[in-house]
């Protein structure tokens, strides 16, 4: 897609797209950017930058309940399993003990819960970031390739209204980004 | 300056010289981007024989039996679990640099967690070897280890059993500490797709990546999750080797049966895990060329670590013979008197020279930082720690409370070849690790230099 073409509107836009030099001048981008209005921002950086999910105004992530909930039915799961083999399946009296007790259930409850919890966590966090995904508009940037190294780049998004492309490239340009493309949906 | 000459003294940096973002990222990548060295390509020839000896002597157990181990009664567990108990400690060095440390805000474990984990998936994969192996007929063994129904005999497991137990904590630990590693890898595999000039790395990393973008949105749920399973791999590798340790504790057997067993067993599984980390790091770190990321600070650190546990395992000693005299059972304190000084002294002496007194040389700070000392020392606490295993496991079995039933345990040639071919196996495994995967982390390390950056002179 020609960038002649996108920034004439003749196609869906996803955003603008400008890079910056470190973490610093990336936040304070993201904090004028605000400043003008715009409230859909996403940044690409190497590595997580400390202080930008306030920038952003990002929420905390739900995650945490996802992986209670999942450890929660690896315990169900568990208890489930012992007392049913133990009580149902195969009914064995060793020892002359009861055919179920909590105690000797432990061990592996615990075991199966951390595991569900590990399980919850990896594809919670996959889940929320939509992943896998192999592809994404922000592709297109002709230096993408420096967001996963050293460079850090803010994406101003067009929203169900659009976006006034030019304006917002123009934006970016004033806070100090190098390299603005103007990228297609 | 003189301030910053004694923080220098007191706060060793972490990563030497100024590399930068990029430098980072050109130097870790790098090495699996470019050739291999010469070493290791003789590495792999030896270790990779080895591992043909393991398979040749376990496809030979298979099809003969268990009998052509020295394996006896009443030894019925020997070197199989001795070296099952031993692979299995050295991988919780892996999680407790991943998950304790990053939990404790250690930031010297960021240059070394990756490596330190990809150890744990070597280690856990030998172990788990062993006791499928010793069923004898590793075929039928999913019926007997997990619970599937089993169409011929309608059975079920016996849950009351830590062998079971010890199913589930071994196969839990393998399966998040695989997910642990491979969610810290996603944002690396990210930086070598885009760095890939050929069309079947793209793909193969684009692929794994996941198609990960380090998006402001990923970062946040990412660092959420990486918290949460360093949260729930903190219990679950002190649960581990407290498992491993109830397949002896919860049995009659005197010098099995103890309460110490748990914490003395986690407590010498970090320690010979540590012994193995510094093995390998101080190996590849030559090798590589890894010095900047590498620093002494991080390789002492490692052997505080180690003389800490020797001596927790060294108390450890001591306290099962106090107990076995204090407790005024004649059979534990013969088991006691028997392993020091009965048909295994050689073993057990050895077990103690490696693990208690030589690392007691770790208080030398000129031991700590002197590289072919800390070396010497990470193999021969390897060394103690084996015989560890195979003095709690066979003074105990051979010679328990009845003395016309005593035995006397020797290896055979298969019991030799199959434990040289497991150390085959690890390092065939860890040396293709270090080939086709960033072995520092290297969105770890530039966010550490971010925040070094951001706050100066602040360097905990």
């Amino acid at each position: 897609m020609s960038q002649a073409a996108v920034a004439a509107q003749k196609v869906a836009v996803y955003g603008a797209v400008a890079e910056f030099a470190s973490p610093e001048s990336l936040l304070a981008a993201i904090r004028g950017a605000r400043e003008r209005g715009y409230s859909r921002l996403d940044a690409f950086t190497p590595f997580p930058v400390h202080g930008i999910d306030e920038a952003l105004g990002a929420s905390r992530s739900p995650l945490g309940w996802i992986v209670l909930a999942a450890a929660l039915v690896g315990v169900a799961a568990a208890l489930l399993m012992i007392w049913w083999t133990g009580v149902v399946g195969y009914p064995l009296v060793v020892a002359g003990k009861p055919l179920f007790a909590f105690e000797f259930a432990i061990p592996i409850t615990f075991e199966v819960a951390v595991l569900f919890a590990a399980f919850g966590a990896v594809i919670g966090m996959l889940l929320f970031n939509g992943l896998p995904r192999l592809y994404h508009p922000v592709f297109q940037h002709s230096r993408f390739e420096r967001a996963t190294d050293d460079r850090f780049l803010l994406v101003i998004e067009a929203d169900s209204g659009g976006l006034d492309a030019a304006g917002a490239a123009g934006v970016l340009r004033a806070l100090g980004g190098d390299h603005v493309e103007v990228i297609a949906e | 300056m003189a301030d910053l000459a004694i923080s220098q003294e007191l706060n060793p940096a972490l990563v030497l010289g100024e590399p930068g973002y990029a430098g980072v990222t050109r130097k870790v990548a790098g090495i699996v981007e470019g050739r291999m060295p010469r070493a290791w390509y003789v590495a792999i020839a030896c270790t990779g024989t080895l591992t043909l000896v393991l398979v040749a002597m376990l496809t030979y157990l298979a099809f003969t039996g268990i009998g052509v181990w020295g394996n006896n009664s009443p030894v019925g567990w020997a070197w199989d679990i001795t070296n099952f108990v031993f692979w299995i400690g050295i991988g919780h060095a892996g999680t407790l640099i991943s998950a304790i440390l990053f939990l404790f805000r250690q930031r010297w474990r960021t240059s070394i967690n990756r490596f330190a984990e990809a150890m744990t998936l070597c280690a856990v994969a030998c172990a788990a070897l062993f006791p499928l192996f010793h069923t004898g007929r590793p075929w039928r063994a999913v019926y007997w280890l997990f619970p599937v129904p089993n169409p011929a005999l309608n059975i079920w497991q016996n849950f009351r059993s830590p062998l079971i137990w010890d199913v589930f904590a071994v196969g839990t630990y393998g399966t998040v500490s695989a997910l642990f590693w491979y969610t810290g890898l996603v944002p690396d595999l990210a930086t070598l797709r885009d760095r890939a000039k050929t069309r079947g790395r793209k793909v193969v990393f684009g692929l794994l990546s996941l198609g990960w973008r380090g998006s402001a949105r990923h970062w946040k749920h990412y660092e959420l999750a990486y918290l949460l399973l360093a949260g729930i791999s903190t219990p679950l590798v002190l649960s581990v080797h407290t498992i491993v340790s109830f397949d002896f504790a919860v049995s009659v057997v005197p010098g099995w049966h103890t309460t110490i067993f748990p914490p003395y067993f986690v407590a010498g599984a970090i320690f010979s895990g540590f012994a193995m980390v510094v093995t390998l790091m101080v190996i590849a770190r030559q090798v590589f060329d890894l010095k900047q990321f590498v620093t002494m600070k991080h390789l002492e650190n490692m052997c505080k670590v180690m003389m800490a546990t020797s001596m927790i395992v060294g108390f450890a000693y001591v306290t099962e013979f106090f107990v076995a005299w204090y407790s005024g059972n004649r059979y534990e304190r013969f088991v006691f008197l028997n392993r020091a000084f009965g048909p295994y002294w050689w073993a057990y002496w050895t077990m103690v020279s490696c693990n208690v007194f030589m690392p007691q040389l770790f208080w030398l700070k000129r031991v700590r930082t002197s590289i072919p000392a800390m070396f010497a020392m990470s193999v021969l606490i390897n060394v103690g720690m084996w015989f560890e295993r195979f003095v709690i496991i066979v003074t105990s079995l051979s010679r328990d409370f009845l003395p016309s039933s005593w035995g006397y345990f020797r290896p055979t040639a298969v019991d030799i070849l199959t434990l040289a071919g497991s150390f085959g196996l690890f390092l065939t495994l860890f040396l293709l690790f270090v080939r086709f995967l960033p072995m520092i982390s290297m969105a770890e390390v530039k966010g550490m230099l971010a925040a070094d950056a951001a706050h100066p002179g602040e360097r905990p």
